[in-house]
């Protein structure tokens, strides 16, 4: 049973549509998928490989911008974006990563972050190819109805669950795991730590590039601050995954569900707008002080949490 | 060169070492911070954000000079940074968990918090603090009247670099010369021999983020007279802290001083010859350059040279 269930979400997943969702709740869960996609990347990068990436943005940004500038000086069609940033994002990752996988746990985190933001300004201030702080608009839409960009990103979110769990469970996986858990031991045991992680890396910025280049197309704009953005991209995706769960195939899934409601939510009651954040922070500390593994990881401490609270 | 260039080539430079002597206080309390606890404090550009907050409204409702609001942020910075480490960094280094980095997250989730309460009770506005001297500055042509080339040196630049320097002094004299700085420099060194040496290891945690929040809280005092306030100012300076603590080297003070001033220079050097919105950029250059020349930053080229006589 349990060996279907991936199998029996994507069908509930794929027949969701299909109850009449209005078409503010169909954007909600696009969002939801696009997000557990960037999870799933972060995760298989961050969460099995040990190495804490402060810096999505920076693949969602050159993803996206494939596609924008594909269409903004060539006249193409955005969606060939998609596959382009795979080929763009891969030589961004292998040469962001000759840099920043020469350092090891928080120089490696800040060394992503800085990466981010640097994307950014160059964006920003590169006003002839990316055109700058105006951003890239994309005039007409391809489809008016919702259901279709839904199912194309249900589809890479299905294709990216997949490659992530076989990933996993290959020879790959084991050596991800044993770079995270110590990086020196690795190494003598024969692994060629830099290789690998430059893998990771390469992987899960090129899934994170897809998705940004979806967004590019599901969106119709972007802007250096939208998909550059340090708080509303890539501590989100981190936050994604420590709530759900770090290094568990569900997880990103539940945290993304989590995040977008959460954040819908609290953007929706008025006067308390500005307010997310200090809950998303307020959220991420109570998550590592008490449930550091996430959700799905500490399922059990939170049952045992949970029933506590009710028996006394 | 001509007489112009020369001039903008030594206005800049001065600029800029002006500019590194600040930096080098943010960067200390940083390397201070990552010294003792091996953690990085990405919380760090905030912490200066709450500080320059305190130094406005000091200046705004009692019309205390911000110079001296050093004396009034300062300690508040102090205890803000003993009650992070105490009841949320603490607790967390207890706690098992598969991503050693989870300090770190916390950390950005304390920066996100503060940052976010500042927006919330501040409004997102641009401030500043409009004080008396803040457009005065000393010129090369009043002290030497044949000069061939004009100077100029902004008063509050210099008021706040001096005040740099001299807090920097104390800072130096307190690692060196007093027992708990010896304590605090012990535990950075190496925990479990200053733990058997009998230092209070945990009491030292606690003081060094203490220290490490009232040096970047005296910054943010430091930089409101010459700098804007806004809620989402922390990130960059929380970047620029980590960009010296890399380039001094990690955990050393001298180191963090040098790499201040040398990121000072750049970054006012990429500001007048290339252009304002890249100086961003010409951090994170600096940055990749000095990971790829040299990893050990200014630190191992110091220590090279005394044991290399």
């Amino acid at each position: 049973m349990k060996k279907y269930f991936p199998l029996i979400a994507l069908a509930l997943l794929s027949i969701l549509p299909l109850i009449g969702l209005s078409t503010y709740m169909m954007h909600i869960v696009i969002l939801v998928v696009m997000w557990s996609i960037i999870g799933m990347a972060w995760n298989l990068l961050g969460g099995y490989c040990g190495q804490v990436s402060f810096g999505h943005a920076a693949y969602f940004g050159v993803g996206a911008y494939t596609a924008g500038i594909l269409y903004s000086k060539l006249g193409a069609s955005p969606w060939w974006g998609v596959l382009l940033s795979i080929v763009v994002v891969t030589i961004f990752s292998f040469i962001l990563g000759y840099v920043v996988l020469r350092l090891r746990g928080p120089f490696f985190a800040l060394a992503t972050l800085a990466s981010g933001e640097v994307m950014r300004v160059t964006a920003e201030n590169w006003v002839g190819f990316t055109g700058g702080t105006l951003g890239i608009m994309v005039h007409e839409r391809t489809w008016v109805e919702k259901i279709w960009y839904y199912y194309i990103i249900l589809l890479i979110a299905a294709v990216t669950y997949f490659l992530v769990k076989k990933l996993v469970e290959s020879k790959l996986g084991y050596y991800f795991v044993a770079i995270r858990e110590d990086q020196d031991a690795a190494e003598s045991l024969g692994i060629n730590t830099t290789l690998y992680k430059t893998i990771a890396l390469c992987i899960s910025g090129v899934l994170t590039g897809i998705a940004g280049a979806f967004y590019m197309n599901y969106m119709g704009y972007i802007d250096p601050h939208v998909v550059f953005a340090l708080h509303d991209i890539s501590i989100i995706t981190i936050m994604i995954v420590m709530v759900g769960g770090v290094a568990t195939y569900w997880g990103p899934f539940v945290g993304a569900v989590i995040m977008v409601f959460l954040a819908e939510w609290v953007r929706s009651i008025p006067g308390l707008g500005a307010a997310h954040q200090t809950l998303f922070g307020v959220l991420l500390i109570v998550i590592i002080i008490f449930l550091p593994n996430g959700i799905v990881g500490d399922y059990k401490k939170l049952k045992r949490l949970v029933g506590l609270g009710r028996t006394s | 060169m001509t007489a112009v260039q020369i001039e903008v080539f030594l206005q800049t430079l001065i600029a800029g070492l002006l500019l590194g002597g600040l930096y080098a206080l943010i960067g200390l309390g940083m390397t201070l911070i990552m010294g003792v606890m091996k953690i990085i404090n990405l919380a760090h550009g905030e912490l200066m954000m709450v500080a320059m907050y305190i130094a406005y409204w000091m200046f705004v409702l009692f019309h205390i000079d911000p110079y001296l609001s050093v004396f009034i942020a300062t300690p508040l910075l102090f205890f803000l940074g003993v009650a992070i480490q105490k009841f949320l960094i603490n607790p967390v280094l207890k706690v098992e968990s598969i991503l050693p980095e989870n300090q770190v997250i916390l950390t950005v989730g304390i920066g996100m918090v503060l940052a976010s309460l500042a927006t919330m009770f501040f409004k997102s506005d641009y401030r500043s603090t409009p004080v008396s001297y803040a457009t005065d500055a000393f010129y090369l042509s009043d002290y030497w009247k044949s000069s061939p080339i004009e100077l100029s040196v902004s008063v509050p630049w210099s008021i706040s670099f001096v005040i740099a320097v001299l807090i920097t002094a104390a800072l130096w004299f307190f690692l060196a010369k007093t027992d708990t700085g010896k304590s605090i420099r012990a535990t950075a060194q190496d925990l479990d021999a200053a733990l058997l040496m009998g230092v209070n290891v945990k009491l030292m945690r606690v003081a060094t983020f203490g220290i490490g929040a009232g040096l970047v809280g005296a910054a943010g005092c430091l930089f409101i007279p010459i700098y804007y306030l806004f809620p989402a100012l922390g990130g960059q300076f929380t970047l620029i802290a980590f960009v010296i603590t890399i380039l001094g080297g990690l955990g050393s003070t001298v180191g963090a001083i040098i790499g201040g001033l040398i990121l000072g220079v750049f970054e006012s050097m990429t500001a007048t010859y290339i252009g304002m919105g890249w100086a961003p950029v010409g951090r994170f250059v600096i940055f990749v350059a000095c990971l790829i020349f040299l990893p050990g930053g200014v630190a191992s080229l110091l220590r090279k040279k005394r044991f290399g006589k």
